[in-house]
């Protein structure tokens, strides 16, 4: 064989290896390969209002059912250290939660009060800009996700959330799990992690963990773009504020707070 | 020429030694830190960046040696500069080298370091950071070996050496944005959101480089033939002043910005590196060794005599890089993350591994810097005879 034929040859089977990929970009198909389970909530962007007034009224003062749920759902451990604690549900004092809201003569009604806070799945997070690796996401149902095999525990995300959302795998977290829940994965060291609004569950038909276990219904979960929505119908009723609005990332968590 | 590295004197050796032991020692705690995870340092929830990224944002300022030094002399014709070029290039990757190995050290899962380039993310400022970093290290290495090369040959570097020198430059301004706007783009830190930070990065890496630059050329004049010269030490020393001076300056006005508009958010963090921070406040000892050792080094800077002076300006030069290494190592990461997104004082202390660590890295930069101007050194006596 020639030199010449030899390389043309050459030339068209690197072309054809090539081929595929091209093929698959321009002529593959957007489906995918499995298909949604038909049950699975419907939404465009999700939301959640927490309604603190009906939460600190009704309530019992030691409650903790919403955490107590996400926590177990979620296979969160319990670490028994303030400095690797992984939460991705808890409260934190009105004053600490709403700092700009904070003055000297606040109304006894908030003064002191839990405030229930997580991941506020911004419409326009800073958490996902940051990623080095879009191992945080945004969803086309607005929830912001983690793939915690992605996750090169650079935390990041953790500088960039405002809110303190985030917590990270200083250690490995199975031995501190009480009762693993089998349906949901457990992590590993070195990776960061936050709420998911229970994506697991709302692909099953279910609405999340804590607005399930919540006895007052304090929680109100559901879609933005839906004016029908129990969240926009909320919102439409009551007065609502949010956490750190200022800063542009366009949270999607809204309190009632009197 | 790197055989021209295993061939030394007995303090050489000695010094080796000392190198590869304190990096074996760090090794060790790696290991350690890879199998119960980074729960062996003081990081937290709240301060979730400590001493790692700490160094590591520092050391991109001590790259800027090699800039320091190139510009002057390719752009400007300052002939002087011409028998250092070389090292600052080499100091240049010897820093990197250690910013990029305190980046690694960092990661929670550094088996998937290479998922930044799998999933590459034009977004994060991680990724772009990442690319700067490594070029500006390939630059150099390229550059430096080359151009000693040709040195040791007696001959002109080839042309296109040439080229990759005049992309080093604005190359080198890159590497300091692009880490500054690691910090400048997070909504929520008000320390580091503030417009000047990468200019401040620029002054202070103006500084800091080339003041180590200096130090090291007067430690060669001590034990080797090579004497970098009066006139350029002098250069060096007016760049140092000018750089330091800026600065200073620099890290004023957002003392200003924040006190007089009284702006609560952009308080606590100064507050908290200053004077304490609802009665927390470990940094601040060290603040305030940053502010005595930034006056101390502008006082000897600024007066002529004392600059000229080689022991002057030796103590000068050490105040300069310390002082920076408190500002923007230490203070400037560390107090980002104070008070945390709930308005808590959370503080954070490095441990005894991290420490070690850490150690471990500036030795296997020493390591890199000795051998690569041991072998400069030696082409530049050789040359000499």
């Amino acid at each position: 064989m020639q030199r010449r034929s030899f390389i043309k040859i050459g030339g068209f089977c690197a072309l054809g290896l090539g081929a595929l990929p091209v093929a698959r970009v321009f002529a593959g198909s957007n489906q995918t390969k499995y298909a949604a389970n038909p049950e699975a909530l419907p939404g465009k962007q999700w939301a959640m209002v927490v309604d603190m007034q009906k939460c600190w009224e009704e309530g019992e003062p030691d409650c903790t059912d919403c955490i107590l749920a996400c926590h177990q759902t979620h296979n969160v451990p319990d670490i028994g250290s303030v400095k690797e604690e992984i939460k991705w549900v808890w409260t934190e004092p009105f004053e600490n939660t709403f700092p700009e809201q904070k003055h000297a003569y606040l109304a006894e009604s908030v003064k002191g009060k839990p405030v229930l806070v997580f991941c506020n799945h911004c419409a326009n997070p800073s958490c996902v800009r940051v990623c080095p690796t879009k191992a945080t996401y945004k969803r086309s149902d607005g929830i912001i996700m983690m793939d915690y095999h992605r996750c090169i525990g650079c935390r990041y995300c953790m500088a960039a959330c405002p809110f303190g959302a985030r917590s990270f795998n200083f250690r490995d977290p199975r031995p501190f799990i009480k009762e693993v829940n089998g349906a949901f994965p457990t992590r590993e060291k070195g990776v960061v992690e936050k709420c998911n609004l229970c994506e697991e569950r709302l692909a099953a038909g279910l609405v999340p963990a804590c607005v399930e276990a919540c006895k007052h219904n304090a929680l109100v979960f559901g879609d933005l773009d839906d004016p029908e929505s129990a969240v926009r119908k909320v919102l439409r009723a009551r007065y609502t504020i949010q956490r750190k609005p200022d800063l542009g990332t366009k949270p999607k968590i809204y309190y009632i707070v009197s | 020429m790197l055989a021209k590295a295993l061939r030394g004197s007995k303090g050489y050796g000695q010094w080796v030694a000392l190198l590869v032991a304190l990096f074996g020692i760090g090794f060790m705690y790696y290991l350690a830190q890879l199998q119960q995870g980074l729960t062996v340092t003081g990081m937290s929830r709240d301060v979730s960046w400590g001493l790692y990224i700490a160094q590591f944002t520092f050391l991109v300022g001590v790259a800027a040696s090699a800039v320091m030094v190139v510009l002057p002399y390719y752009l400007h014709n300052v002939k002087s500069f011409g028998r250092i070029t070389i090292f600052g290039e080499f100091l240049a990757v010897a820093a990197v080298t250690m910013c990029l190995l305190f980046i690694i050290v960092d990661l929670g899962k550094p088996t998937r370091l290479f998922n930044v380039l799998l999933y590459p993310t034009p977004n994060s400022i991680l990724f772009w950071d990442m690319v700067v970093l490594n070029g500006y290290l390939l630059l150099n290495i390229l550059i430096g070996w080359n151009v000693l090369e040709a040195e040791r040959k007696g001959v002109v570097p080839p042309k296109w050496v040439k080229t990759l020198i005049y992309v080093s430059i604005p190359w080198a301004v890159s590497i300091h944005t692009v880490t500054a706007f690691l910090y400048a783009g997070l909504p929520g830190k008000h320390l580091w959101m503030t417009a000047i930070l990468a200019a401040r990065f620029l002054a202070s890496a103006f500084a800091a480089g080339p003041a180590l630059l200096i130090i090291l050329c007067l430690v060669m004049k001590r034990i080797s033939k090579f004497d970098a010269g009066e006139e350029a030490i002098g250069k060096l020393a007016s760049i140092v002043t000018y750089a330091m001076a800026v600065s200073v300056f620099f890290v004023g006005l957002e003392l200003f910005t924040a006190f007089y508009s009284q702006v609560p958010g952009h308080m606590y963090s100064l507050q908290y590196l200053f004077v304490g921070l609802y009665g927390q406040g470990n940094l601040v000892p060290f603040m305030w060794t940053f502010t005595l050792l930034a006056i101390i080094a502008l006082v000897l800077l600024l007066n002529p005599k004392t600059r000229t002076n080689e022991r002057t300006l030796t103590i000068a030069c050490v105040a300069v890089f310390v002082s920076l290494w408190i500002e923007k190592g230490l203070g400037l990461v560390i107090a980002g993350f104070v008070p945390n997104a709930f308005k808590k004082v959370v503080e954070y202390v490095p441990t005894l591994p991290e420490v070690l660590i850490t150690l471990g890295i500036w030795a296997i930069g020493g390591l890199i810097l000795t051998v690569l101007y041991k072998i400069a050194v030696s082409v530049k006596e050789e040359t000499a005879r």
